[in-house]
């Protein structure tokens, strides 16, 4: 097939240590390969890339895109697409929607012109995994898989509660296999389940849920606990309990501690890092510093961060009873969704304002986050995509990263209670472009153990974007001037060329056959559709990928 | 190699699904002998009707016709792409009868010629969604109501007669975790303008007069946050005013309430106002305790259809892509409005149900219009008893017992078609893929000939 030649980039390659460098890449068959021996042998076509900034496709590891409550944000948001201005259609590209939740088609094509070309959904109820897998593919160009909720499933909470880790394993495997998952995602552990049954959560890590008594505590070390013994590529991933109740920094870091040095993924940390209490918002305040230091001195945890960013968008989480206090705060419509298999959802609309002290602050610790983390490869970008912004905010959020002058501009404008709130203002620190390249593709692939992402050496997925240097680094990140999947120039000059399908990552780590049968009398006493009907056969798949589970890839 | 014998043997097919209402059962076992369905095990007499109809259709007999003569699957599509190619302001609908693959290739077709694009001719979704997108909704799935509800509430919705095994498999006697004895451990109230089949098998009964579903659920509002009625409502909604108290306290007293609403409520005086103030009072009763709403749907897989449209285009159903991106208007864009304006030059109707017949009204203007139509409810002849003559008729095997695919359940719960029957009906994804490719080629000999025409620069 072809070779591919990008000759002359200012390559910023972090994983290899290649920071601005010059140089050339070969990709071959899609994939990046060395420059070939045979000095004949030419390429099929040569990019000339003077001038232009080479990095690997971005990743987005924990984003909203697909899925019953991504639907369900569509049709109760048209006003938020009307609003927008629309994508139209093309001979060879489909026509779309966008504001904060757009449809399939703008999704793929709006991530992949702006360079990326993986993105994770990050909260898949089990029930519905069949429906985000036929979503994706209508999702062009990114590669894609899902994390699959567990942390309030009852059959899990049951093992937890009994100690009995040998099921809980299995059953982990099982539904990771049955459901074309690819990780693992708690969300407020146990807090659901309580939720559905009249209360309002968890208060701590050890409040037990009702009727199984095992505790938050109990259902996060269980859980990144059979991560690991599953050998998952990807850490357990923690959404914490008590997101946006002020004071819960003592929550997540009470979670951090617990997990004793086992890995874990603390996602979305800038919802979980406020201080204050839940009834006097005068003393609602950031709490990163304590946070990022224990952060800082335990490396088996990792982190994204949930920016915040002003404007329209539309909050979607699996944690149904932050969607229920969210609607009585704005007052504005909501949607609630409890699935059996046990997850919840909530959607509602927001709005955040520069002169709202809360929503300021709000997006000053998610800055905090990015500025106070010594590793960037410990710490991934996301707005939670598109909780607290869209994805499409990534490259003002860069533009923030870049420029302390910046930040002090919009400091300058927002609610003056942020400054004195937060330490923003101090913090001096200006991320490179390399570290931009960690915190957008590097890290987050590495997280992810997905050992084909992230990077440009020999070996790995021919995903390249090339920037046009600017010193607008918005205007740089926004418009690529072009971007490469698997070989092929898909976006040329901010224009769509090419819409191939991306393929589903998804594991299939191994079980014990023999612990199915309590697994399928559990499924058939308590749920409403067949055991036999529940797995997605590979028909769902399209192109996939397969990560083994000691990292290896099988496509 | 000798070619295989004829089987006669009697197959058993489990776990195979009937899409004949909302519930969309997925335990039916299906007994297969000589090329026909014998036994439905598990099925309800709704589905076991359908599942032991005559699906043998003959093989011998044309599969297309075009302005009544038989014509090659190939030579009909080419007609059909012809007519949707030329036209300026297509209408396309239908879509519930159909796997979650042929929809999104239908809603592909749509986009590609700019049509105008909804799901079926009634407007009763149409409420709801307006509704849906006025307050939000507080919903769950079905087995959340198997294992936690204590109160079952149908307004406006008789599932016992349209929904048969709904009270068995989710609300009524269904055994949960939370709820181990059943219809024990549930109170169910039916509130209806007459005594409908599951009102009898209700503990309670609420007789209200016609078209006053919105003040009655207005006044449980207020009720439900303490504000008393002003005065009776006993002679405007016939039920005691005491006896509506006691169900607002009821509703706020239960651990877990649902609210299964139908067209009684969605397509009676006040209409999407209904539904509104249904998921209003549902949400105001959140602050006491949980409870959820939830409607009935129809048969087929409306569910698909509304879930494909939308993550296709972004909204619902009642979608237009003639600017060549998708607007919404729910009223404008609706089939059934689009067709009594007199509008749309050409029509294809994808997968017709007799179950739900046109209106005279969409039957005059479709008459008048060059029109495609794709059906698996039929035998292979002429005329079909629909009220106007398609230009372009296609046969198609029939979804879950031919054709493989996905379908939605009433709660949005995804679950797999597997064919238990061949058929030698082309199948509705290759049909719409063809006529689409067929379109596409169309398009570009069409944008060469400009090119042409413009000459060299």
């Amino acid at each position: 097939m072809a070779l591919l030649k990008i000759s002359q980039a200012i390559i910023h390659d972090p994983a290899q240590g290649i920071n601005g460098s010059i140089g050339d890449l070969w990709i071959k068959d899609g994939i990046l390969c060395s420059p070939p021996a045979d000095l004949a042998q030419t390429p099929d076509r040569v990019l000339d890339a003077r001038g232009l900034v080479a990095m690997a496709g971005g990743v987005d590891m924990h984003c909203h895109i697909a899925g019953p409550k991504v639907n369900l944000a569509r049709k109760m948001r048209p006003e938020d697409k009307r609003q927008a201005l629309p994508i139209r259609r093309t001979p060879n590209t489909r026509s779309g929607t966008v504001g904060s939740v757009p449809n399939t088609f703008a999704t793929g094509y709006l991530y992949s012109g702006m360079g990326y070309t993986t993105a994770l959904d990050a909260a898949i109820p089990p029930l519905s995994a069949r429906h985000a897998l036929q979503e994706f593919q209508d999702i062009p160009i990114l590669d894609k898989g899902f994390l699959i909720l567990l942390g309030n499933n009852h059959y899990a909470l049951r093992q937890i509660a009994q100690g009995e880790a040998g099921r809980l394993r299995d059953f982990a495997a099982w539904i990771l296999n049955a459901s074309g998952a690819f990780g693992i995602k708690l969300v407020n552990p146990g807090g659901i389940e309580n939720w559905k049954n009249g209360r309002r959560g968890m208060t701590d890590l050890d409040t037990t849920v009702e009727h199984f008594g095992c505790t938050a505590r109990q259902i996060i070390t269980s859980l990144a606990q059979t991560v690991m013994d599953l050998g998952l590529p990807h850490a357990a991933h923690i959404h914490c309990n008590n997101l946006g109740v002020p004071g819960n920094f003592d929550t997540t870091l009470a979670t951090m501690q617990a997990l004793e040095g086992r890995r874990a993924h603390f996602t979305h940390i800038q919802f979980h890092s406020y201080g204050g209490h839940p009834d006097d918002q005068s003393l609602f305040c950031s709490e990163t510093v304590r946070l990022a230091d224990y952060f800082n001195r335990n490396k088996n945890l990792t982190t994204d961060v949930g920016q915040v960013l002003f404007g329209e968008t539309t909050s979607m989480t699996g944690d149904g009873p932050v969607g229920y206090y969210l609607s009585k705060i704005t007052g504005r419509k909501w949607a609630n969704s409890d699935t059996e298999m046990e997850a919840g959802c909530g959607i509602v609309p927001i709005t955040y304002k520069e002169k709202s002290f809360v929503h300021a602050l709000q997006w000053a610790i998610g800055l905090e986050w990015y500025l106070l983390v010594d590793d960037p490869w410990r710490i991934a970008m996301s707005t939670d995509h598109p909780n607290g912004a869209s994805f499409l905010a990534y490259p003002e959020i860069i533009a923030q990263l870049m420029s302390k002058n910046y930040r002090d501009e919009i400091l300058a404008r927002v609610h003056p209670k942020v400054a004195e709130k937060s330490r923003l203002s101090e913090l001096d620190r200006e991320y490179s472009l390399n570290e931009i390249a960690i915190i957008t593709r590097s890290a987050p692939a590495r997280m992810l153990g997905l050992s084909n992402k992230g990077h440009l050496a020999p070996g790995a997925d021919g995903d390249v974007v090339l920037y046009q240097p600017d010193h607008d680094r918005r205007r740089m990140f926004e418009f690529p001037r072009y971007v490469i999947k698997s070989g092929s120039v898909i976006i040329d000059n901010a224009e769509v060329r090419q819409t191939p399908a991306g393929q589903l990552f998804h594991v299939r780590p191994d079980h014990d056959h023999g612990a199915i049968p309590d697994i399928r009398k559990w499924f058939e006493s308590f749920y409403t559709i067949g055991f036999d009907n529940y797995p997605v056969d590979e028909s769902y798949f399209a192109k996939h990928c397969l990560v083994r589970c000691d990292g290896s890839l099988l496509t | 190699m000798a070619s295989a014998p004829i089987p006669t043997l009697t197959m058993a097919y489990p776990n195979r699904i009937c899409n004949q209402c909302g519930c969309v059962c997925d335990d039916i076992v299906l007994t297969v002998e000589a090329g026909t369905i014998t036994h439905a095990e598990h099925a309800c007499d709704k589905g076991r009707a359908w599942f032991l109809a005559n699906h043998s259709y003959s093989a011998e007999g044309p599969k297309a016709w075009v302005k009544g003569q038989p014509f090659s699957l190939t030579a009909a599509i080419d007609t059909a792409a012809e007519i949707l190619f030329h036209a300026r302001y297509p209408l396309i609908f239908g879509l519930a009868d159909l796997p979650c693959e042929a929809q999104r290739q239908a809603v592909s077709v749509a986009d590609r010629v700019g049509a105008c694009l909804d799901t079926t001719l009634s407007d009763e979704h149409g409420a709801f969604d307006a509704a849906f997108q006025e307050v939000g909704e507080v919903t769950c799935s079905l087995g959340e109501v198997k294992n936690r509800a204590d109160l079952v509430i149908f307004w406006g919705t008789d599932p016992v007669t349209s929904h048969p095994r709904h009270g068995e498999r989710f609300s009524l006697e269904a055994k949960g975790l939370f709820t181990p004895r059943g219809r024990a451990d549930r109170f169910v109230v039916v509130v209806d303008v007459e005594e409908t089949a599951t009102a009898k098998q209700a503990d309670l009964f609420l007789k209200i007069q016609k078209d006053c579903d919105f003040e009655v659920l207005w006044a449980l509002r207020g009720l439900v946050r303490g504000v008393p009625l002003r005065e009776s409502m006993q002679k405007q909604t016939g039920i005691e005013d005491k006896v509506l108290l006691e169900f607002s306290n009821r509703m706020k007293g239960c651990r877990f309430g649902i609210l299964f609403f139908g067209p009684g409520l969605c397509a009676t005086r006040g209409r999407q106002r209904n539904a509104e103030a249904a998921l209003r009072l549902v949400k105001d009763l959140n602050d006491f305790t949980r409870f959820y709403a939830k409607p009935m749907s129809g048969p087929g897989n409306v569910s698909g259809a509304e879930n494909v449209v939308c993550w296709q285009t972004g909204y619902p159903p009642s979608v237009h892509f003639g600017q060549g991106f998708p607007r919404y208007n729910l009223a404008e864009y609706s089939a059934k409005e689009v067709l009594s304006r007199g509008e749309a030059d050409a029509a294809m109707m994808v997968a017709y149900d007799p179950k739900t017949p046109f209106s005279p009204a969409a039957c005059k203007r479709l008459s008048s219009l060059p029109t495609i139509l794709l059906t698996s409810h039929t035998e292979n002849q002429l005329p079909l008893e629909i009220g106007f003559r398609p230009t372009v008729i296609i046969l198609t095997a029939l979804y879950g017992i031919c054709e493989a695919g996905t379908v939605f359940r009433m709660d949005d719960t995804p679950l797999p078609l597997r064919p238990v029957l061949s058929s030698t009906r082309p199948f509705a994804l290759d049909v719409l893929t063809n006529l689409e490719k067929r379109i596409q080629e169309l398009q570009t000999q069409r944008h060469v000939a400009m090119k042409n025409e413009q000459g060299p620069r």
